[in-house]
């Protein structure tokens, strides 16, 4: 049998070069993807390095911004009183994720780097090339409610899951990442890939860097932002499709405008084909239904996932709506 | 094999684990503490509810290893048959429960989200994010808050009755763990 | 001696749950949950292996990598398990587990592996590897090669076909008819607790704690397989989290405990089912189909009814719903027909859940009866006073007592349905499109003979009373003590009670709505003839034990309870999403035994209505042959923010001893009954979208 062994890291660099040196190693931070993984044979790492005791579990704030540190819980990073009044889509969304129990235990940068909930990868007696390269993938073929719409691929339609990261996408977050090489920023937008050939990478981040922290910018879109997702069962479930959207107007005119999209896509998708279109002009429902259509004019649909594309219109244009309800 | 030290309803225990024991496991397994039950194990009943170092947990999602020099509140450590926790015995008040199975998780539920609202956490249903805003637990409020504990008998509505009889009681202050 | 009716004191009356204690402080045991103290250590771990195709052959169980993780005993195959005995008349191919080679569906047990730790288990459940020769499956209704055929009887021995009456001459002679398909997806009854077994084999006695709705059933239904007598198998359910159906019958896994036990004599056992192993093991709702024309004069008076159901069924194990049947009795039509047909796919075996046959049935009738009411301008409830029958349409029989009538009224004027508008899509509330529907319910008084009781006098006028009954969150263990108590006229305190037990006389099934009558009439039986041997004050220690033929006044009579659904259901104009904001059930079930555990179970029922009507659906992906929405992630039930704020649930005031000697029915399943399709006439009052298929997406509003 496979030994697992754990370590529990003292600093950021002895874990970050812990995991870099072995390749049968994974970070351990929450542990509620990773131990759901454990469990289904998902995953089989021989080491896991836990991070979650590390001094990353602080919200700074930076005066032009927030520092989120990786291990602060999602409970406790939605309840952050400048989160809630200066980038409430943040609050929103990690407020409509999982259960109060999940976003106690959850850490920032675990959510992030949280794996699809695709069916068939949940499922390790059904090809899924995410989890198994090169077997196939189940699908693309088979049960679609909840496929990408969005830049998806041969090998892969699965969607990210996160609620969180849909919010930091559309709020510019910038994600602090160590690796052996010293520090780097990534763009949140970045940091998630879309399928292409190789659906059994999430991320641009290469093994071993670590996130720490997660970079939030104040700005007047950001204070009047908001998130909504919708789902069958009214909470406890991951979203068909969601909306984090930030607005700022300048009288009847939209000065700057941002959206991403959850349910969509292999990663939290940034509508900017639709914030083009909305700049600068005035903001009605009709006017937001015409911009998301224009982005979702990409959309590949299947028989069962081919309400995504209404649904995401819809939802938007309330979002929207709503937001300048609010602002004028 | 790790050997791991908790703080289990108040009393210290030291168990053997393996580095892929769930915390649900280490307590229903090797501890024989049955009041956390397991429903899915995978993070998606809520069944196995703990207060986890003082806050609302699924120790099916705890790795066990991780939580070296835990303090876990289980159902049985809230109260007992003779003396009920409040939160207990409004359950028993509002019959909220039937088969009894996700009760104890229910409980547990109970008392780490009446905390957190007396904390002023918000939840997604409340409308005002303004941290200085108060929670008013309404009704919806009490309903999203405890949704991450499913019921399949659907004691639902007695559940909710005995929240509303706890916060009453508590002069909608804490409700927490004594 | 037979039951006579009995006067009430207790029964009716409030009366606190008596394992309440134990179950909020987690102190009451489940089936893995017994431990040192109750003899159960040094326990091994058994963990289930499934086959990974759906049909074809085991070549080779392959254990070797299992065997040498650490930790792991055994891995039992259908090579070295024990072998059975007897498999019942035709051979149950769903209990006959590792005894060749044959694959009938996906996920069945093919391997059991025993070791010291669960992780270890798991693990080396993970690293048997099954080698198979994969054969062709068929796993889809809708393939080609999925050939209906009539059954030659449905669930509870119903008839597969029946129709009274010339139905082609009526519809050809009506003026309206309404005609549709209507659908139900696979949904799993998914009680909380897996179902999971504690066994022991001393190589004389196999003891189990199991989670079963009949612990005689599992006894009587194992005992032959494995060579035993009954005496020899003893079976405990003190406590049940919860079945609603699934636990109803011996599933797989209640036979795989008993093998893995028997593999390790002298060594405790523990076997919990995995949620995901839940999905291929233990039982599910078949998905059904149901075509019914509904043929009417103008004013909506029914000429004739057609009901014409399909199901899939396991072609290891036939089980079809009885899903037409509500159609040869619900209404007054001169002309009704209903047939069953069903396709053997290799598929895993469907069985119990909460109201077969008529939770599926009546989501068709009923929203087709809306669609009529629609067609006829007529408002649903006039519809259905319209089509009130005097006598049972089925049998010709007399009602006990049928009081629909009342319950739609009632219930019609606690909603406030009057002054609702026929048109749909004409009430709004912010975003939200509004609108109200309503539904009837039914469900037959079933009584189950060969209960039997013991009672046994105790000092200070105390009573010891028995039966292997079973209380899976139903309140059983309660409401047993109040029948006890009245049956002997003493105080609900003096009773002392003792259930789910083999050892007890032996009890049918908590299931079909049917415990509470027949395990109470056992009770007032034995209650009756103890008397009649032992007089009002019986020394201690004397003791009478019966067991139940017949309750008399049944004969006769069509013994059925009835009930009305309102609901008020909202879909959001920009994303469809719906929720139900008003949910109301009115009952007609006898007389109510404890208002308390009455009311739960009857919200209870109508929350899994809602359920149903909106999240739950199994979805088989027909290449695999498994469902793969096999976890409460992706199989979702109603969770606490989905329950109605207006949520209520009534009954009239009546008592019933045509049905039993204290005057109650059962009400374990009739609120599930109706609910589904009263939110679907809901939705489409909101949106003007008929939806004839569960569950009730937002897809459909889009």
């Amino acid at each position: 049998m496979k030994e697992l062994t754990y370590v529990r890291a003292t600093s950021a660099a002895e874990a970050v070069e812990a995991v870099t040196d072995d390749p049968r190693a994974q970070y351990l931070g929450g542990g509620t993807n990773l131990t759901d993984h454990l469990k289904l044979g998902i995953t089989t790492p021989e080491v896991l390095v836990d991070v979650s005791r590390l001094p990353l579990d602080t919200v700074e704030d930076t005066g032009t911004g927030l520092r989120i540190g990786a291990a602060v819980r999602n409970s406790d990073l939605a309840a952050h009183p400048v989160v809630r009044s200066d980038f409430p889509a943040l609050s929103r969304a990690l407020l409509a994720g999982a259960s109060g129990q999940i976003r106690n235990q959850a850490t920032t940068a675990g959510n992030l780097l949280q794996r699809t909930r695709c069916v068939y990868f949940q499922d390790p007696t059904t090809p899924c090339n995410k989890r198994e390269p090169g077997s196939g993938c189940s699908a693309i073929e088979g049960y679609g409610r909840y496929n990408a719409v969005l830049g998806a691929s041969e090998a892969c339609v699965a969607v990210h899951p996160s609620d969180m990261a849909v919010a930091m996408s559309a709020l510019d977050a910038q994600v602090v990442v160590l690796g052996a090489e010293g520090e780097r920023r990534i763009p949140l937008e970045d940091l998630h890939r879309l399928p292409g050939h190789h659906p059994e990478r999430d991320t641009t981040l290469a093994h071993g860097e670590l996130i720490t922290a997660v970079e939030l910018s104040r700005s007047g879109a950001a204070r009047t932002s908001t998130y909504e997702k919708a789902r069958d069962r009214a909470s406890y479930a991951f979203a068909l499709v969601s909306v984090a959207a930030a607005l700022e107007l300048d009288g009847d005119r939209v000065a700057d405008v941002r959206i991403a999209w959850g349910g969509a896509a292999h990663k939290p998708w940034r509508a900017r084909t639709a914030e083009d279109l909305l700049r600068d002009g005035p903001l009605d429902e009709q006017r937001v239904r015409d911009a998301a259509a224009e982005e979702l004019r990409a959309a590949a649909t299947g028989p069962d996932s081919d309400y995504k594309v209404a649904m995401l219109t819809g939802i938007t244009a309330r979002a929207l709506v709503r937001l300048s309800e609010a602002t004028s | 094999m790790p050997t791991l030290r908790l703080t289990v309803d108040g009393v210290a225990r030291k168990v053997e684990i393996d580095s892929r024991t769930s915390l649900l496991d280490a307590l229903r397994e090797r501890l024989e503490v049955t009041a956390p039950k397991k429903g899915c194990d995978h993070g998606q009943c809520g069944s196995c509810t703990v207060l986890l170092d003082g806050r609302r947990s699924l120790s099916c999602l705890a790795l066990a290893v991780a939580h070296e020099g835990a303090d876990v509140v289980t159902a049985s450590g809230l109260g007992s048959m003779d003396e009920p926790h409040p939160v207990q015995q409004a359950f028993l008040d509002h019959d909220g429960y039937q088969c009894g199975y996700c009760t104890p998780g229910q409980v547990c539920s109970v008392v780490g989200m009446l905390e957190e609202a007396a904390q002023g956490h918000p939840s997604h249903v409340t409308s005002d994010l303004d941290p200085e805003a108060l929670i008013d637990l309404s009704n919806d409020e009490i309903r999203e808050r405890m949704s991450g504990n499913l019921c399949r008998c659907g004691a639902y509505a007695g559940i909710l009755d005995a929240v509303r009889q706890v916060h009453a009681e508590a002069g909608n202050g804490t409700g927490g763990a004594r | 001696m037979i039951a006579r009716p009995i006067e009430t004191r207790a029964v009716g009356a409030h009366h606190d749950r008596v394992d309440g204690p134990l179950k909020v402080t987690g102190h009451a045991r489940y089936a893995v949950e017994h431990g040192p103290d109750e003899g159960v250590s040094e326990h091994l771990t058994a963990w289930l292996v499934g086959a990974p195709v759906a049909k074809g052959r085991v070549l080779r169980v392959d254990a070797t990598q299992a065997l040498a993780t650490a930790g792991v005993v055994s891995v039992v195959d259908h090579e070295s398990a024990r072998r059975l005995d007897d498999t019942g008349e035709q051979g149950d191919g769903e209990l006959a587990i590792l005894q060749d080679d044959r694959i009938h569906y996906r996920g069945q047990i093919v391997a059991i592996v025993l070791a010291e730790s669960a992780e270890a288990a798991r693990e080396g459940a993970r690293l048997v590897h099954v080698q198979v020769e994969a054969g062709d499956h068929v796993a889809d209704l809708d393939s080609e090669e999925a050939e209906l055929y009539a059954p030659e009887e449905v669930n509870a021995g119903h008839e597969t076909d029946w129709s009274d009456g010339d139905v082609d001459a009526a519809r050809a002679g009506a003026t309206v008819v309404v005609e549709g398909d209507y659908s139900i997806p696979y949904e799993h009854n998914n009680p909380l607790e897996p179902h999971a077994a504690t066994a022991h084999w001393d190589g004389e006695v196999l003891t189990m704690w199991d989670s079963t709705q009949a612990v005689h059933a599992v006894a009587s239904t194992l005992a032959p397989m494995l060579g035993l007598e009954v005496e020899q198998v003893r079976v405990r359910a003190p406590y049940v989290g919860g079945g609603f159906g699934s636990k109803g019958l011996p599933h797989s896994p209640e036979v795989a405990a008993a093998l893995a036990a028997m593999a390790v004599p002298g060594r405790w056992v523990r076997l919990a089912v995995t949620r995901q192993q839940m999905f291929a093991m233990t039982g599910y709702r078949s998905q059904s189909r149901s075509r019914i024309r509904l043929a009417a004069e103008p004013d909506g008076r029914l000429l004739a009814i057609e009901h014409d159901a399909v199901a899939p069924s396991a072609a290891v194990k036939e089980f079809v719903e009885q899903t037409a049947t509500i159609s040869r009795m619900m209404y007054a039509a001169p002309a009704r027909r209903t047939t069953h047909r069903a396709a053997a796919l290799d598929i895993n075996v469907s069985s119990w859940m909460r109201a077969p046959g008529e939770m599926p049935g009546t989501f068709a009738t009923e929203v087709a009866m809306d669609e009529l009411a629609v067609a006829c301008d007529v408002d649903p409830i006039d519809l259905r006073l319209r089509n009130e029958p005097a006598t049972d349409p089925e049998t010709g029989n007399p009602w006990n007592d049928r009081r629909l009538v009342e319950c739609l009224e009632q219930g019609a004027e606690r909603f406030g349905w009057s002054g609702r508008s026929p048109e749909p899509r004409t009430t709004t509330d912010g975003d939200w499109l509004v609108g109200t529907g309503v539904a009837a319910a039914t469900y037959p008084t079933l009584w189950m003979p060969g209960n039997g009781a013991r009672i046994e006098s105790r000092t200070g006028g105390r009573y010891a009373v028995g039966i292997g009954a079973v209380d899976i969150g139903t309140g059983a263990r309660t409401v047993l003590q109040q029948i006890a108590a009245d049956a002997l006229d003493v105080p609900v305190s003096a009773i002392d009670l003792a259930i789910g037990d083999t050892s007890l006389p032996a009890a049918t099934v908590a299931g079909g709505s049917s415990g509470t009558g027949s395990w109470g009439t056992a009770i007032v039986q034995t209650a009756q003839q103890f008397r009649a041997d032992h007089g009002p004050e019986p020394a201690p220690g004397l003791h009478t034990q019966t067991t139940t033929e017949s309750y008399p006044d049944m004969a006769g009579h069509a013994l059925h309870s009835f009930g009305a659904v309102f609901a008020e259901v909202r879909v959001d104009r920009w994303t469809g999403e719906v929720r139900v904001s008003r949910l109301h059930g009115t009952y007609s079930v006898g007389r109510i035994v404890n208002p308390m555990t009455a009311r739960s179970q009857l919200l209870g029922g109508l929350l899994m209505g809602l359920s149903a009507a909106l999240h739950e659906e199994g979805v088989r992906d027909p290449r695999f042959g498994h469902v793969v929405t096999q976890d409460l992630a992706t199989y979702h039930v109603a969770a606490h923010a989905d329950v109605p704020p207006d949520l209520d649930a009534r009954w009239l005031e009546e008592s019933d001893t045509l049905s039993t000697p204290f005057g109650g029915r059962g009400i374990g399943e009739i609120a599930i009954v109706g609910t589904a399709a009263a939110i679907a006439n809901a939705a489409w009052h909101a949106t003007g979208v008929r939806v004839r298929d569960l569950p009730v997406t937002a897809d459909a509003f889009l």
